[in-house]
């Protein structure tokens, strides 16, 4: 298989560590050769935090060229728009998760919030396929987990499936934490 | 999957898919390393996570957090002339504070061996500078091991500890931002637990250890011939490696994460060029070195940061003839950023236009992402103390900021602390700033893991000289920037509970004349206490406590049942005066299309800092029945 980039992308607090361990740990159940990287320290503190995630049979770096992304996956929708702007290949597949976090410019009056519609504009004029997650959950933390359903459901990332996923995740959570996000991930 | 600390203790060998910082450690636990020690500092501190992971009474060696770099070193220094193998981490700037040790370890003839890690930040992900610390490998003529990827961060750190342990000398493994965060699948070997000698065997008959003036010459021959052997050994040994695409006309020497970058953008090329990757960047295996000059015309030096590797090159091909057609940086950005496949793929065109495709270009006309920098927690105390400060001040009055999550006030609308350098630095900084100065006050800012850190000398000298000044002292209990790490006033430290050194207490004991304290929510009293402070001769001191709320709240939610709350506001009391939103600037506050502002319920966790400062009292705690 030819390299598969994916780029993930949210507000420190969201949860992004978590989904990009699972879709690690899936791809390397399914056989694949798989590196990722994560950003810490300062961005957790309300800034923004990125995964990048490559797959394939040889994998030699996990840092994706910009714009040369296959998935961007979001937790947020103006790090949806900031991912596919930076990281996605036109003709790629956008994934995220329709909450609003307003970052600073937004709430200082300085700029416009991000709306669904014109990240569905950019979307179309780039042929981006885009997906908007917007299940309702009772726990805001799960919303990784909703938009790992959506990633499934539509195999967004070839050659993985729901055996891999779900063992992932029997590998990273226990208990009622785990049996909630697996009572969700298996929704449908 | 096993827990990480079993798995790290594991005897026989296994697999698994780590980061950087986690391979390091069981690195550590098969070298059979005694003593290791830090200071908090991105991309390292999960690498006590690690540690951490394995229960204090089966940790194989002792572990601390030490009050700063310096100490750190000097403890590591000290277990390890005493015949402990000892490893010492932390980030790039910590090697400036711990410099002053750090450049004499390769004097000593440092019987248990002793590794220095050392976290460097290309791109500037999370440090105030980019700093080159290979410059640092010259300066103290010690070896500097340079891994790409998790694997061989495992792999060099083994044999890193057994050269220092064979050499009695200081070893460098210089890690990276993203080899330190980096994940992939490692392979790591057995581990055979041995009883470790743990008798003080310090003797002066292995040294000198006294480097005095004529006496160091000795020692510093020893750590010349040391290098030069270390270098002999390189060239024999297989950590420098060659990637061979049978190309006789180019070639690229190149190291650490950037060769792995290489590869990614060599799977595109017309011709791939051969390629020499050193695992020792310091010293350079110049042997090895010219025999692949030899046999290329044209060779690249693709080196991240500075240009260590072209000069050492360039000057052995100068001196051995050589006509070899060496590229080494070409502009100024060639100096800066981490060599991502992106920047590589930039660095290469210009040295080789017919190397690699044109990318495709990019759709140009992108909508605007508003930009989300750092922000401080909702709940974070230091905004609170930033707003009363700040109404305490005039315009003109110049505020210092330091290191810590308090340094995120110098940001819009805050504008709190106007200059920034290094770790307790705000201190004396602020005391150049007062003098000759009667018109415009000096507030610096200071936290409390770094008031102990390096902030104590700055203290001291403002009381020793009389400098005219006022530091917020912005206490949260942890050093929250870097992941909750316990300090010296926390009253514990990683292994145990300890005595804590309250920072009143040696404040009081240094002899601050005039010290106010308040919890940092308590807005009035802070800015009344600012306004009194600023008028005070001498060094004054206002305490704006309140513990971190990102700890606080985690704590609470690992506990269970925590439920989470929030303030909201009445849409009928609001004036659309927008202090909440604009001023206060809790991440929280919303704006909604039609002008209003709301509460983000995800974000809330209705510590009710904002309540008191909305001027028509419309923030409030909804009434659970009305």
């Amino acid at each position: 298989m030819r390299t598969f980039s994916i780029y993930m992308t949210g507000v420190g607090g969201q949860g992004i560590g978590l989904i990009s361990e699972i879709v690690l740990r899936a791809a390397d159940h399914a056989g694949f050769k798989v590196k990722s990287v994560d950003t810490h320290g300062l961005a957790q503190r309300g800034g923004i935090v990125v995964s990048q995630l490559r797959i394939g049979d040889r994998v030699n770096t996990p840092l994706i060229p910009e714009g040369e992304a296959d998935l961007v996956i979001a937790l947020e929708r103006h790090e949806a728009l900031r991912g596919m702007n930076s990281a996605l290949a036109d003709g790629g597949s956008l994934v995220y998760y329709d909450t609003v976090w307003q970052p600073l410019e937004v709430r200082l009056n300085e700029a416009d919030e991000v709306t669904t519609e014109l990240i569905a504009r950019s979307c179309q004029s780039r042929k981006i396929a885009h997906i908007v997650v917007a299940t309702p959950l009772d726990d805001v933390r799960m919303q990784n987990i909703a938009v790992l359903r959506e990633i499934n459901a539509r195999n967004l990332i070839p050659g993985i499936g729901t055996a891999h996923y779900r063992q992932a995740m029997t590998d990273l959570m226990s208990g009622s934490m785990l049996n909630a996000n697996l009572a969700l991930f298996d929704q449908t | 999957m096993k827990h990480m600390g079993e798995m790290l203790m594991s005897r026989a060998s296994f697999s698994e898919i780590v980061m950087g910082n986690t391979a390091l450690v069981r690195a550590m636990v098969e070298a059979g390393t005694q003593v290791v020690t830090s200071y908090p500092g991105s991309p390292t501190p999960e690498i006590a996570t690690a540690i951490r992971s394995i229960p204090a009474a089966e940790r194989p060696f002792y572990f601390e957090f030490s009050t700063n770099e310096k100490v750190a070193t000097e403890v590591a220094y000290g277990a390890a002339v005493n015949g402990h193998l000892s490893t010492v981490f932390f980030k790039s700037v910590g090697l400036n504070v711990a410099a002053d040790v750090f450049v004499q370890l390769s004097l000593m003839n440092i019987i248990g061996g002793m590794v220095v890690v050392l976290g460097d930040d290309p791109g500037v992900n999370s440090s105030q500078n980019e700093q080159d610390n290979r410059h640092f490998a010259y300066l103290s003529y010690t070896p500097l091991f340079e891994p790409t990827d998790p694997t061989e961060v495992y792999q060099f750190y083994l044999k890193a500890a057994a050269l220092s342990r064979e050499k009695g000398m200081p070893v460098i493994l210089r890690l990276t931002t993203h080899v330190c965060h980096q994940k992939e699948r490692v392979t790591f070997g057995d581990y055979e637990p041995l009883t470790p000698d743990r008798s003080p065997r310090f003797d002066v008959q292995n040294g000198p250890y006294i480097p005095i003036a004529s006496l160091v010459f000795p020692q510093k021959q020893r750590a010349l011939e040391n290098l030069q052997a270390v270098r002999e050994w390189a060239e024999r040994s297989d950590i420098n490696r060659i990637v061979d695409h049978g190309n006789n006309k180019r070639g690229i020497i190149t190291s650490g994460l950037p060769f792995s970058s290489l590869l990614d953008v060599l799977e595109n090329a017309r011709a791939k060029p051969d390629v020499l990757k050193l695992g020792l960047a310091y010293p350079v295996a110049t042997d090895t070195v010219r025999r692949f000059l030899e046999t290329h015309e044209e060779v690249k030096i693709l080196e991240e940061l500075d240009d260590q590797m072209e000069k050492q090159i360039k000057a052995m091909a100068y001196d051995a003839n050589l006509r070899t057609r060496i590229i080494g940086k070409t502009d100024l950005d060639d100096w800066m950023g981490e060599y991502t496949p992106g920047k590589i793929y930039q660095v290469l065109v210009k040295t080789w236009p017919d190397l690699l495709p044109a990318k495709k270009i990019p759709t140009a006309d992108k909508p605007h992402a508003p930009a989300r920098p750092a922000q401080l927690c909702p709940g974070c105390g230091h905004r609170s103390a930033f707003h009363a400060v700040k109404k305490a001040l005039a315009e003109t009055d110049i505020t210092v900021a330091d290191i810590g999550c308090h340094t995120l006030g110098f940001q819009p609308p805050y504008n709190m602390g106007q200059l920034l350098m290094c770790m307790g630095s705000a201190t004396s900084i602020g005391a150049g700033l007062s003098l000759f100065n009667t018109t415009r006050k000096v507030v610096v800012f200071m936290g409390d893991s770094t008031f102990f850190h390096a902030a104590l000398p700055g203290v001291v000298n403002a009381l020793f000289n009389r400098h005219n000044l006022t530091m917020v002292l912005m206490e949260n209990g942890t050093t929250a920037m870097t992941g909750h790490q316990d300090h010296a006033a926390s009253g514990k430290n990683f292994n145990d509970v300890t005595d804590a050194i309250p920072v009143r207490s040696v404040l009081e004991g240094l002899g601050v004349r005039h010290i106010h304290e308040a919890d940092a929510y308590r807005m009035d009293k802070i800015e009344q206490m600012v306004r009194q402070a600023v008028d005070e001769e001498g060094f004054s001191v206002v305490i704006a406590k309140h513990p971190c709320m990102l700890k606080q709240t985690r704590e609470k939610r690992q506990k269970g049942g925590y439920e989470q709350r929030h303030v909201a506001i009445d849409q009928e009391t609001c004036e659309r005066i927008n202090e909440c939103i604009e001023v206060f600037a809790c991440p929280t506050f919303t704006r909604q299309p039609d002008g209003s502002v709301v509460v983000n319920e995800e974000l809330c966790i209705g510590d009710g800092s904002c309540i008191k400062t909305c001027p028509a009292s419309a923030i409030g705690y909804p009434k659970l029945n009305p």
